[in-house]
């Protein structure tokens, strides 16, 4: 079940979005155009964006924030997090990998066009920050009666 | 006949191992050793208690969680960093770390591992008399 924000499945035209993604990860990023906002692989926070008919939800991986320190903003459909993970550093030991991030980060995304900004929800558990966003109302699908 | 009918079965498991392998992702790691233990710290964020696992073989540490989140079935992908969801890593251990007492602590998605050495190697301050 978990698997729908990760997997590679999907239907013919996320695979053709995630085709893109990929191609400009790999070759259009020297030069050529790439999302205004795209950053390096590897890049801190890793985000993960996934959407059903009645809302979108950005799955934000940042393991041991600093809960104060946490902020969200949503302007023109552009979700900036940022936050501050401490560092771990124990007394009087030496540091052999030091691979984890720590420090400031702030990262923006787009968002799906249909979100509505103002019914924004966030959770932050497992070190997982969750923002739940629901589409506009106009953007819903709606059945169209009959009339005899 | 029988010797290559294990080879061709060898390869076919060793190739899924690494299809498997590919899937995993790479936790980082920040690892300090003091006078009694080596700490450990990995970022798995979205393991919960119940998808973790640290486990000693022989020598080997290795660490493993699986990423849990309630979502709706109907969800699909928008836009992925996160290709999979288990975290595996593995250490080897050296023969003066007490493996029997290692302690794991997971906090908001950060897994804290300490590895006591035994008591016997920990460093000594020798009291020096004068006379």
């Amino acid at each position: 079940m978990f698997g729908a924000i990760t997997n590679r499945e999907g239907d013919l035209f996320d695979q053709f979005s995630r085709l893109q993604q990929q191609l400009e990860d790999y070759w259009a990023a020297p030069g050529g155009p790439a999302s205004i906002r795209a950053v390096a692989p590897g890049s801190y926070p890793a985000v993960n964006i996934g959407g059903t008919t009645e809302g979108v939800d950005v799955y934000v991986f940042a393991a041991g924030l600093d809960k104060d320190s946490i902020h969200l903003e949503v302007q023109h459909n552009v979700l900036t997090v940022g936050g501050r993970v401490p560092a771990t550093q124990p007394e009087k030991a030496r540091p052999y990998l030091k691979e984890r991030f720590n420090g400031e980060f702030r990262r923006a995304v787009a968002l799906p066009e249909d979100v509505d900004g103002e019914s924004a929800q966030a959770k932050y558990r497992n070190g997982l920050l969750q923002i739940s966003f629901k589409r506009k109302a106009e953007a819903q699908p709606r059945k169209i009666e009959i009339t005899h | 006949m029988t010797a290559y009918k294990d080879i061709a079965t060898n390869k076919e498991t060793a190739a899924k191992e690494v299809a498997e392998q590919r899937l995993v992702l790479r936790p980082a790691v920040d690892i300090f050793e003091n006078g009694e233990s080596i700490e450990l710290y990995a970022d798995v964020p979205g393991v919960t208690e119940e998808g973790l696992s640290v486990e000693v073989d022989g020598k080997t540490l290795t660490v493993q969680g699986d990423i849990q989140i309630d979502m709706p079935n109907e969800m699909r992908s928008l836009y992925a960093d996160v290709r999979s969801t288990r975290y595996q890593r593995a250490f080897t251990l050296s023969d003066e770390l007490d493996t029997g007492a290692i302690r794991a602590e997971l906090n908001d998605g950060v897994l804290a591992v300490t590895i006591p050495k035994k008591e016997e190697v920990r460093p000594r301050k020798i009291e020096v008399s004068v006379g």
